[in-house]
């Protein structure tokens, strides 16, 4: 983003973890409350990148060598005579989402609890940031009415 | 209204013969992939563009895990710096066929239509300023709210409120669908609230105006708000009590209930289908004030069409549902996926067969929709016995265009009011006096 900039920049969709990252604008009489909003939003977006990133990274391997031990069992190889990547259908890699879905589910259970609590509390300071915004922007109307 | 239903019926119709067709030619040569794609956006921006507000019958994508493998491959091959901190416009164009996959839509009352990006997927790929530009926000807003999924609940509580045994009062129509709406288009943003990171992570989804950061939370919550409280308050006041009940219990249902529990258990399924069952109740209990058995059997006519509608829809998207962490029947129980949606397309003749006893409508109406309710049976039975993506395909676009057809037989058979007694005239007054009241 131009340095000159004075709002966030959000860019495309990270390779791993397909969420997208945000570079945050530090204004320079940043307030505490709006301090703590940035600080909370930045530490919820490195937390979504490394769990997203590592769980599709174990979901991609964990995929790969279904694939290969299934090819194996069937006596097949990786590639077939024209040098494409062989695979499985859609009802062999069945079994494989079956049991990765019942593997991962009580990390996600815990992942959904963290985000929700996350999301409600970056809400409701960017509720409180708006408010202090508009209440001194009101102030600064009234003063200059007055003036 | 009759009008609408049959514009819808007939362009939904040409879709499969269509896709059909593309799909043979798309599966000989991989190259062609891209191309499909260009077809699919294509025939759904014309699609877009005639009258009917049916959600676009996506088609669903044909690449198997061995395109995607194929993909993957290719991608794992380029050299990628990624860097969260970088703000270099990387132009991504090997991998923007990843980014033009469409997947199916799923269950009406819950999932949004995707709007086509065409064009817009290049400039994705570069960083953007997150600043609200107030000419872009009526399209945000649309895709946040879900826009096209909403008038399709509307029309069921249209449905609903048309096959009421009272007399027709537009007013009363007009405050009840306009408040069916709103109510709608705050369910569906809440909906995408929570949904932030899990969306990013499906390609079904990840266009939507949060997961893009087109909006911030703080707006989407306000919006939702300035929607559902005046929805509701609109169904309470100005309609009947009842209505906005039930409304604020589906607002409710689907944003506490059915939304968690997607990532916890498959009993979401059931959920959102009394979810998407609730609106033609409303639109009845808004003609006559009262929770009779006509309103629960419509209601039950679309609980059931959910089952096919959502689960043959399913079918197809398990691989992103198992890494996305969402518990479907697909993923978990597919045999139990495959039962429970032949036995709601059975149902459904059944409770065509109930209608007339509860004298809703007359005896044809069995008769003349036990072809359409057969004939979805019947591919139901074919995904229940083959379990595979062509009849889970077949299924879900039968379903696209049987509950319009259905509703409109419905419609059409509908018992004469006036072969009614005159007790019938009483309920229909429930609007009336709820604007009395409010009346000095």
């Amino acid at each position: 983003p131009p340095a000159h900039s004075h709002s966030d920049w959000i860019g495309p969709p990270d390779k791993h973890s397909n969420l997208r990252p945000i570079i945050f604008y530090v204004p320079p009489e940043e307030t505490a409350l709006e301090r703590r909003l940035r600080e909370a939003r930045q530490e919820a977006q490195a937390s979504n990148q490394r769990f997203w990133a590592r769980h599709n990274c174990t979901f991609r391997q964990e995929k790969e060598e279904f694939i290969y031990s299934r090819l194996k069992a069937k006596g097949l190889e990786m590639r077939d005579e024209s040098g494409q990547k062989a695979t499985l259908n859609a009802e062999e890699m069945a079994d494989f989402y079956k049991d990765f879905l019942s593997k991962n589910l009580k990390k996600h259970l815990q992942y959904n609890r963290d985000w929700y609590k996350r999301n409600f509390r970056i809400t409701f300071l960017m509720g409180q940031v708006a408010l202090v915004r508009a209440l001194r922007w009101l102030r600064q109307r009234k003063k200059n009415v007055e003036q | 209204g009759l009008f609408v239903w049959r514009l819808r019926d007939a362009g939904v119709r040409q879709i499969p013969y269509r896709f059909v067709h593309l799909y043979h030619k798309a599966n000989d040569r991989l190259i062609t992939f891209q191309y499909f794609n260009f077809l699919k956006r294509m025939y759904v921006t014309q699609y877009n563009k005639d009258l009917s507000q049916q959600a676009k019958p996506k088609s669903d994508s044909i690449v198997s895990p061995y395109h995607e493998l194929q993909r993957l491959d290719q991608e794992k091959k380029v050299a990628h710096k990624i860097s969260s901190v970088s703000p270099i416009q990387q132009s991504w164009s090997e991998t923007s066929s990843r980014n033009e996959l469409r997947e199916m839509k799923s269950a009406a009352e819950t999932e949004d239509s995707v709007v086509p990006v065409g064009a817009e997927s290049k400039e994705d790929r570069q960083w953007k300023e997150m600043k609200l530009r107030l000419d872009d926000l009526p399209g945000i807003l649309a895709r946040l709210s879900k826009i096209k999924l909403t008038a399709l609940v509307v029309s069921t509580a249209s449905a609903g409120f048309a096959m009421a045994p009272v007399p027709f009062e537009l007013t009363c129509f007009l405050l009840a669908s306009l408040g069916t709406g709103l109510a709608s288009c705050a369910a569906n943003s809440i909906n995408q609230f929570f949904e932030v990171p899990f969306d990013s992570n499906m390609n079904r989804t990840k266009n939507r105006p949060l997961v893009r950061g087109q909006i911030s939370p703080l707006l989407a919550v306000c919006f939702a708000a300035s929607c559902g409280v005046p929805g509701i308050a609109l169904l309470t006041l100005g309609v009947n009590p009842l209505t906005g009940a039930l409304g604020a219990f589906n607002i409710f249902l689907y944003t506490c209930c059915y939304t968690p529990l997607k990532r916890m258990s498959i009993a979401n399924t059931w959920v959102g289908a009394v979810v998407g069952a609730i609106p033609p109740i409303m639109g009845w209990t808004a003609a006559t004030g009262s929770l009779d058995a006509g309103a629960l059997l419509l209601g039950g006519i679309l609980y059931s069409w959910q089952f096919p509608h959502f689960n043959a829809l399913s079918w197809g998207l398990r691989e992103d549902y198992s890494r996305g962490g969402y518990c479907m029947m697909s993923v978990t129980h597919p045999g139990l996926c495959r039962r429970v949606a032949l036995r709601h397309c059975l149902a459904l003749i059944g409770l065509s067969t109930v209608a007339p006893v509860l004298d809703i409508t007359t005896w044809t109406f069995p008769i003349i929709s036990l072809p359409i309710n057969l004939y979805i049976s019947y591919l139901g039975f074919r995904f229940y016995r083959d379990a595979d993506r062509s009849s889970s395909r077949k299924l879900f676009f039968c379903s696209l265009w049987h509950l319009p057809m259905l509703l409109l037989v419905m419609f059409t058979c509908k018992k004469s009011v006036l072969e009614k007694d005159d007790k019938s005239d009483l309920p229909g007054r429930s609007c009336e006096r709820a604007m009395e009241i409010r009346l000095p």
